[in-house]
């Protein structure tokens, strides 16, 4: 695998530093997201080329029989280097997946890159299925599927059932990421029943638990003065919480996010209304990472601190991140997961 | 008084400039001749790193087809069964290797091209960009990609994305073979159970071609260390003598209440000023001698291996920073025994320098014993040993136990001249030469070493030219070779041709995998051609007839020495095994070898067809029969090959190997020269006590110069007959134990009397010019010189 080439894909041609992985580049040639945001599926759920970047984000908290806590992660990321292109090994669609399994002390990670074209990776939206190599996720619809990755040293086979709707962030999925505009389509389906076997190096596990899906999609989600993003996805009793905010160059940030009430009716949050407060900070990786955050939303009288279940959940892929299972108390209790991204 | 020290003790050089400029020009030569072949060894192995990068043969496992391509198709299967591979395509573009890789899958990248520049990367996946040496550029046509030169692309060979290679030779949805990555999923599917067809081989480790260059190239090291050591036996006389001389000063200096230790360190600075000083001309020297190799070196190696080595020389740092550090480290290696005597001298030890020629006489018995030890070891090594670095540890013991036994048989020769003289001039010749041996010792020691090195190495190339031009002989047996691009074309040449000559002989072959090597089977017709031809090294009794009726099969010696096969084994392929029925020779052919007659072959595979044919004709109607081909079927040049046109190829790729063996010789033996004249003029002073009474007693001092440069070339003539044996025995060992370790087989060895006068004749030349100027000096010396002995022993 050559983790150094794909960075160098995800950057585009005169670009220096624009945002973390390059998300901050002109949108030249691609299509951009429009409002009001009108979906059609099963095909949305399917790739959408003329756009730059796409990904199929899932991420899961699980519980062994004994209680243990295990976190899961499923990504396939589609990047488009050029709006137009070729077929075949031409084609100017890149694919990269990450899957991890994360424990209280350790963190399992692998990733795949893939030229589109050629059969290796993709997405079809009926049936629903998303693939790049040997991993797979797939079902006759989108609301059963069958989850499977594969690395060195762990693997993972799971089954999938949503217990609700899919919800819309933002707009009805036109999800501003910045005061100038820049906005990405974005829903989700939190909702979904999860279990299976984790393969681990001190054996089979099995788990079951609650998993998250993102479908997101633009051409320059970020504006070229933001760094980098914490995303929180929070499962808290009473409702779910979608909360992200967006680091900018001049210390400001710009936040966003979406109540989620349990029958699927979803409330969305301007900037400003959401805060996510770093507590502490641990070294990863050679990095300083918060790990435990203050996270408000008055508004739902939220006000819990969010503690990964495990500090060193780095992503050591092409395109470095943290992404990791974390537990919630305060004024809600509950799990969820954290990414946090352009921490150098 | 650190500073006072220094100044007495530098003065010394100032009024010894010749002292000085020995040990500076010895360490530089060794240096160089050190440095510079390792330069050339160096950038020869970057060349074959770069083509091993790119192939990524060695280090990782791959999967091929018996067929010798896989689908695209097969590709994805096996990704989605979990297997990291990554495609390679290979094909020719105007005669060129084209190799297409997916830089996303490959574990090395598309190595050694470095993709840090994002534009770059993308227009290389989406729209294609070749990458190659300007020189592979400007051999191949336009095809409408971007090109790139870059230098670090193995010569001869085009990199670029798998997708371009499939368009450019219009091979769609095909691969020649996949690279597996180290790293394997939990779940991967085994291989027999997604693809029963593919195989999957193990890396290749050192068994790929560059390890036969090796064989090469380690010719060259020793080549290299010989002249080494042949230079730090310069640079141990020059410091030994320079300590000797030194002692008053030393003496007076400590008697002064300069502290031994500081003493000691300053000599240390100083040397170590010295030796990098040296160094740094030997390193600048060593880059001329290896660029004035490498051209030949690199024509050499592609002629006879087929691999490219790039003609131009790179400066390497590291090579900068070995070529100081073997500097330093033979002086070191050269002072350590004179500066451990500086350490535990006597304060008031006697200031009268020694006899410092004498000294090398002591403990001769101690080194005789040494000798004859190393002598056994040599041939223990020999005897029992195996490997490669048994093969090296012979070598050396051999060389230096023969260095060391020279003063003591040389000694003993001229004591049987002495013994066997008739006139008092001769038995006063006989015995002076005797006394003079030990001051002598070491110069001649290496001229021993460079005459047994001359003779070794001009043994072995040119017994390999007598092999290798027979074996062209035997294998090129028709007179014209014509390669078809696809079956109909060779279907219409086969019409065409055979109304025109003699017997046209169709050579079909396929590649198996036999015992886990890469082989090649071949079913040629059967024909009297190969029957008279192909003699075999080892074969069971009639061996040809019974591999014609289809019972057996004949191997190459590359393929016998590495599957361990012997005569009456038996070997698999195809799903049948066949006993070995005899052995060939097949020099220079990197892999293994089988041959199978024609009709078990096309029995074995039907779906193989010839697409080369070997033409037996009148070798003079060969010229008009190419032009008449290449005007009917449009064939490439080098779908042709003209036997003579081979032959004469070779050829002159051993006459570049001579040059080379050729240019070293010299080098060595110029070296091995300089250390005798100044051996000899180190000795003209101190011999004057020895000369004046001759003088006095008649002797005219002409006579005295004359005999001095009879003395040289009688020492001379010993010497090089004393380093026939050696050098005959250094051949031997490099032909029968390393070349086998290296290239798997064995050279026969020829005797080449006439070279081996002739250099003799170069080794007394050596002498003569090295004693020419020590005897004019003796000569011209003032008598008042001479009669001031007389004086001085009052």
């Amino acid at each position: 695998m050559n983790a150094r080439i794909f960075p160098l894909l995800l950057l585009p041609v005169t670009a220096s530093a624009q945002g973390f992985a390059g998300l901050g580049a002109d949108s030249d040639g691609f299509s951009t997201p429009q409002e009001p945001a009108i979906f059609d599926f099963p095909s949305d759920h399917g790739p959408h080329d003329d756009y730059r970047i796409e990904w199929w984000y899932l991420t899961a908290n699980l519980e062994a029989e004994d209680g243990t806590p295990y976190g899961l992660q499923w990504t396939l990321f589609r990047s488009a280097l050029t709006p137009n292109g070729g077929e075949g090994w031409s084609s100017p669609q890149f694919w990269m997946g990450h899957a991890a399994v994360t424990t209280t002390d350790e963190h399992f990670v692998t990733e795949r890159l893939a030229r589109g074209g050629i059969g290796q990776a993709g997405v079809t939206a009926e049936p629903f299925e998303a693939w790049i190599d040997d991993w797979q996720l797939t079902g006759l619809d989108f609301d059963t599927l069958q989850m499977t990755a594969s690395g060195p040293d762990f693997a993972y086979d799971m089954a999938l059932n949503a217990q609700g709707p899919i919800v819309f962030h933002g707009a009805d999925g036109y999800s501003v990421k910045s005061a100038a505009g820049q906005a990405s389509y974005y829903y989700s389906q939190p909702f979904y029943d999860i279990q299976g076997t984790l393969s681990l190096p001190d054996g089979d596990v099995a788990v079951r638990g609650q998993a998250w899906l993102d479908r997101e999609w633009s051409s320059q989600p970020l504006s070229d003065d933001q760094t980098g993003w914490d995303w929180f996805s929070l499962s808290l009793g009473d409702g779910k919480l979608m909360g992200f905010r967006l680091r900018q160059t001049d210390g400001t940030f710009y936040t966003s996010a979406t109540w989620i009430e349990p029958d699927g009716v979803t409330t969305a949050y301007p900037d400003g209304a959401f805060d996510a407060q770093p507590l502490s900070r641990v070294s990863v990786a050679g990095r300083s990472v918060p790990t435990q955050w203050r996270v408000t939303l008055p508004d739902r009288g939220v006000d819990v601190t969010v503690q990964a279940i495990n500090d060193a959940a780095w992503m050591d892929t092409s395109v470095p991140y943290w992404e990791g299972p974390v537990t919630v108390t305060g004024t809600h209790d509950g799990v969820g997961y954290l990414e946090m991204t352009g921490y150098e | 008084m650190t500073k006072a020290g220094l100044l007495a003790l530098l003065s010394h050089w100032r009024r010894n400039p010749v002292q000085l400029f020995t040990l500076v020009v010895g360490l530089s030569l060794a240096t160089a001749l050190w440095s510079g072949v390792q330069a050339v060894n160096a950038e020869a192995r970057a060349s074959y790193d770069a083509a091993a990068e790119t192939l990524g043969e060695g280090q990782f496992a791959q999967i091929t087809s018996d067929i010798g391509t896989i689908s695209q198709a097969d590709y994805i299967a096996l990704r989605r069964a979990g297997w990291l591979v990554s495609p390679v395509i290979e094909g020719r573009l105007d005669g060129v290797r084209l190799i297409g890789l997916d830089a996303l899958t490959s574990p090395g990248g598309i190595a050694p091209v470095g993709l840090n520049d994002g534009a770059m990367t993308i227009d290389m996946l989406t729209a294609g960009v070749l990458f190659a040496t300007q020189d592979t550029l400007d051999n191949i046509a336009e095809y409408g990609v971007q090109t790139v030169a870059s230098p670090d692309v193995a010569p001869g060979v085009i990199l670029t994305d798998v997708g371009t290679a499939q368009r450019l030779l219009d091979m769609p949805d095909v691969l020649s073979r996949l690279i597996v990555a180290p790293s394997r999923p939990l779940t991967q599917i085994p291989l027999g159970d997604v693809m029963p067809n593919l195989t999957l081989r193990a890396p290749q480790g050192g068994s790929d071609l560059g390890r036969l260059t090796d064989s090469f190239h380690l010719n060259l090291t020793a080549f290299g260390l010989l002249s080494f050591a042949v230079g730090i036996f310069i640079v141990h006389g020059a410091i030994g003598l320079a300590f000797e001389q030194r002692r008053p000063v030393i003496r007076t200096l400590r008697a002064l209440g300069f502290p031994l230790g500081r003493l000691v360190a300053l000599i240390g600075v100083e040397l170590l000023v010295i030796s990098l000083v040296a160094g740094a001309i030997g390193v600048g020297l060593g880059y001329l001698v290896a660029a004035a190799l490498l051209p030949d070196v690199a024509a050499t190696i592609s002629g006879l291996y087929g691999q490219s080595v790039s003609g131009t020389l790179q400066l390497r740092p590291e090579w900068w920073v070995s070529g100081l550090l073997i500097a330093v480290g033979g002086t070191a290696m050269a002072a350590a025994a004179s500066l451990w005597q500086l350490a535990r001298m006597p304060l008031l030890a006697s200031a009268r320098p020694r006899a410092w020629a004498m000294q090398a006489g002591q403990g001769r018995l101690l080194q005789a014993g040494v000798a004859v030890a190393l002598l056994i070891l040599a041939g223990v090594l020999g005897w029992l040993g195996s490997g490669l670095v048994a093969g090296f540890g012979m070598l050396a013991a051999l060389l230096i136990g023969a260095a060391l036994a020279l003063p003591v048989v040389l000694d003993r020769v001229l004591a049987f001249g002495a013994a066997q003289a008739k006139s008092v001039m001769a038995e006063w010749f006989w015995a002076d030469t005797r006394q003079q041996l030990p001051g002598l010792s070491l110069a001649l020691m290496a001229l021993l070493l460079a005459m047994a090195a001359n003779v070794g190495v001009s043994t072995m190339v040119s017994s390999f030219r007598l092999t290798f031009t027979g074996f062209l002989d035997q294998r090129l047996a028709s007179e014209f070779y014509v390669y078809a691009d696809d079956e109909e074309q060779a279907l219409a040449l086969r019409t065409f041709l055979e109304t025109r000559v003699d017997k046209v002989l169709p050579i079909q072959s396929v590649e198996q995998n036999i015992r886990g090597l890469q082989s090649e089977v071949f079913g040629p017709t059967a024909h009297e051609t190969y029957r008279d031809n192909w003699l075999f090294l080892n074969a069971a009794p009639n061996a040809w007839g019974d591999i014609e009726n289809g019972v057996g099969a004949a191997i190459n010696e590359q393929l016998a020495r590495r599957a361990d096969i012997d005569i009456g084994d038996e070997i698999t392929f195809s799903g049948r095994s066949f006993p070995v029925l005899g052995i060939y020779g097949d020099y220079g052919n990197p892999i293994g070898q089988v041959i199978v007659t024609k009709t078990l072959f096309e029995d074995l595979f039907p779906a193989v067809s010839a697409l080369r044919f070997g033409i037996r004709m009148d070798a003079d109607d060969v010229p008009a029969l190419a032009i008449e081909l290449r005007e009917t079927f449009g064939l490439a040049e080098a779908n042709m090959i003209n036997q003579a046109g081979i032959k004469a190829f070779s050829l002159s790729v051993f006459d570049r190997t001579f040059t080379i063996t050729g240019a070293l010789n010299v080098l060595t033996l110029a070296v091995a020269g300089f250390a005798i004249l100044m051996s000899l003029l180190t000795l003209a002073t101190m011999r004057l006590p020895q000369l004046a009474p001759v003088w006095a007693q008649g002797l005219t001092r002409a006579r005295l110069g004359q005999i001095e440069i009879i003395r040289a070339v009688l020492l001379a003539l010993l010497t090089a007959v004393l380093a026939l044996p050696l050098g005959l025995a250094l051949a031997w060992t490099l032909l029968a134990v390393v070349n086998v370790e290296a290239f798997g087989w064995r050279l026969p060895m020829f005797l080449f009397p006439l070279d081996y006068a002739r250099l003799a004749g170069f080794a007394v030349v050596a002498a003569v010019l090295a004693s020419l100027w020590p005897a004019r000096k003796l000569a011209r010396t003032r008598p008042a010189d001479l009669l001031k002995v007389f004086s001085n022993e009052r």
